[in-house]
């Protein structure tokens, strides 16, 4: 071996010890997140899993922790939820439709692109003032205040723009070779939107959907601005007026339970936060499922 | 030389006549003047080096160009004297009339079956038996039938690719067209695929005018009546393949087709 062998050699040692280093840094990173993660839940099951059973979940609430339950809380959550989704899913993917396929990138278009992107980033405190001063006051008689519709309302807003965000990615994705094919045939725009292009953005645009709504389902500030009852000791109806009805939502619960001085409510928040991970783990479950299962048959 | 002398009467009857087109793309143009008669049943070949004009020119034919943001189309297009850029030609309707093969084959993420039917439930057919009297109709035509007929609900993701070139000109033939337009159609296959979509050619050219860009000069060769040569957005020839093969008359096309330049 000559000289500067010997020297390409060290050099190479040391490319080579630089990347063990930053590969142990990176694994150290991960681990950070990982186990932040770990401590949160086994902090939350040890004090919350022995609350948990079927009469916590069914149970209205009470004074006492020990019957207290979190029914009215899931059952709002849930019915907020569904007006969420009812409004914001066409709103979200027509605004996105339109953006993509039929926009000409005007200066208008342009001005509106930047002004969805600026929404996703508004704190959603500011989304529960403007729920509260819209749907609570000014449009009362119809939203009936304080209401699950209300709620429902302010919540579509902020997961619109990420519902927007997500489906312009997803419709972005799908091939011009597809659009042109549909054009060659004698397909109108909206044929060739409506049965080649939709069709196939659409399990991105349902995975972009259920992680917004998971978002919505976590939020807190917007529900307590627009004054979501902390006491609710009834069932919104499966009606207009029920939509009218005021409600409670998991956050809502866990955040006034966590806020009592009995250590029993303690217990009651954590079965709580337990409750809304399930609810929150089974939506981003759903749509990893709905993803795969669509890549795999990679057809309508 | 004008370019009107190129476009001297074949003595065949004319399907598209095209006058003096002329296309840019902003400030950079696409092509120039360019006058061409392309008869009907024959197979025309377009031929000429990357960004010559010839795909320019294929998509003026069936005005998939509109599309593109800040193009300007000036000069005459016709199919049987209809002037395709007049006012009141919907290029919707246009384009039932000419079918379109792209270069990449482009099925749609559904069944064989619906690929074909695509286009006639563009246009309003819906019983289930004039789909499938047109969905085999249409694969026979394309010589993939035999191929497919037992799976005519699988993915048409799941062909191969030269079955899937083959399906996208079943999908073109199934809205009944008269003029075919194919941008490369075999440039992306295997020499056994590409074999059968020129033999197909063939076959096709009885019942429609087939316009053809291609980059391989053998292929044009083979499956063309008639050839264009395009340069920097002009047409330099156009004639006969045989003709324009072994005696062009002029020195370009000469270099082009000898390999000289390319």
């Amino acid at each position: 071996m000559t000289e500067t062998g010997a020297e390409e050699r060290r050099l190479l040692a040391r490319r080579r010890l630089a990347e063990r280093i930053f590969k142990r840094l990176g694994q150290a990173a991960t681990f950070f997140g990982v186990g932040v993660l770990g401590v949160l839940l086994v902090d939350v099951f040890s004090d919350g899993l022995p609350r948990l059973g079927w009469e916590f979940l069914t149970s209205f609430p009470s004074r006492r922790p020990e019957t207290a339950g979190i029914y009215t809380a899931l059952i709002g959550s849930l019915w907020m939820l569904s007006v969420t989704a009812a409004l914001a899913f066409p709103l979200g993917v027509g605004a996105a439709v339109y953006l993509e396929e039929y926009s000409r990138r005007s200066r208008l278009d342009r001005v509106i692109e930047i002004n969805i992107a600026n929404l996703a980033g508004v704190p959603s405190i500011i989304y529960g003032l403007l729920g509260l001063e819209v749907f609570v006051r000014i449009m009362s008689p119809l939203t009936g205040g304080r209401s699950v519709l209300s709620g429902g309302m302010t919540m579509a807003l902020l997961v619109m723009p990420i519902i927007i965000i997500a489906s312009r990615e997803a419709l972005r994705a799908v091939p011009d070779s597809l659009r042109q094919g549909g054009y060659a045939l004698g397909a109108t725009r909206w044929q060739v939107v409506s049965r080649l292009v939709v069709p196939s953005a659409m399990p991105g645009i349902l995975t972009g959907t259920i992680l917004a709504l998971a978002r919505a389902i976590g939020e807190t500030a917007p529900l307590i601005t627009i004054g979501a009852l902390t006491y609710v000791a009834f069932v919104p109806e499966l009606s207009l007026a029920g939509l009218q009805t005021p409600f409670t939502a998991l956050p809502i619960q866990i955040f006034n339970w966590v806020s009592r001085p009995q250590a029993g409510f303690h217990v009651n928040a954590a079965a709580g936060i337990v409750v809304l991970l399930v609810v929150l783990i089974t939506m981003n479950a759903a749509a990893v499922l709905l993803r795969n299962r669509y890549q795999r048959r990679g057809m309508d | 030389m004008t370019s009107q002398a190129l476009a001297a009467p074949l003595g065949l009857p004319v399907k598209i006549a095209v006058n003096g087109l002329t296309v840019h793309y902003g400030q950079a143009l696409g092509l120039d003047g360019v006058t061409l008669d392309i008869p009907v049943n024959r197979v025309t070949a377009l031929i000429g080096p990357s960004g010559c004009g010839k795909s320019t020119f294929l998509r003026c034919l069936n005005r998939m160009n509109d599309h593109i943001p800040g193009i300007r189309i000036e000069g005459q297009v016709s199919i049987d004297g209809v002037q395709l850029y007049a006012e009141d030609v919907d290029p919707v309707m246009l384009r039932r009339q000419v079918g379109m093969v792209f270069q990449k084959s482009n099925p749609f993420p559904k069944s064989i079956f619906e690929n074909v039917a695509f286009g006639p439930r563009l246009h309003g057919v819906r019983e289930r038996s004039t789909l499938q009297e047109i969905v085999e109709r249409s694969l026979r035509q394309a010589a993939l039938w035999d191929e497919v007929a037992d799976r005519l609900e699988g993915s048409a993701l799941e062909l191969s690719g030269g079955q899937q070139q083959r399906l996208c000109i079943a999908r073109a033939l199934a809205v009944e067209p008269e003029v075919l337009l194919m941008d490369e159609p075999a440039s992306a296959l295997d020499p056994i695929a590409t074999a059968k979509i020129e033999e197909l050619i063939q076959e096709l050219k009885d019942s429609y005018t087939i316009v053809i860009v291609t980059h391989n000069m053998q292929q044009a060769a083979r499956v063309s009546d008639f050839t264009a040569y395009f340069y920097l957005g002009k047409l330099v020839e156009f004639g006969s393949t045989e003709t324009l093969f072994t005696t062009p008359s002029r020195p370009e096309t000469e270099d082009y087709i000898t390999g000289r330049f390319g």
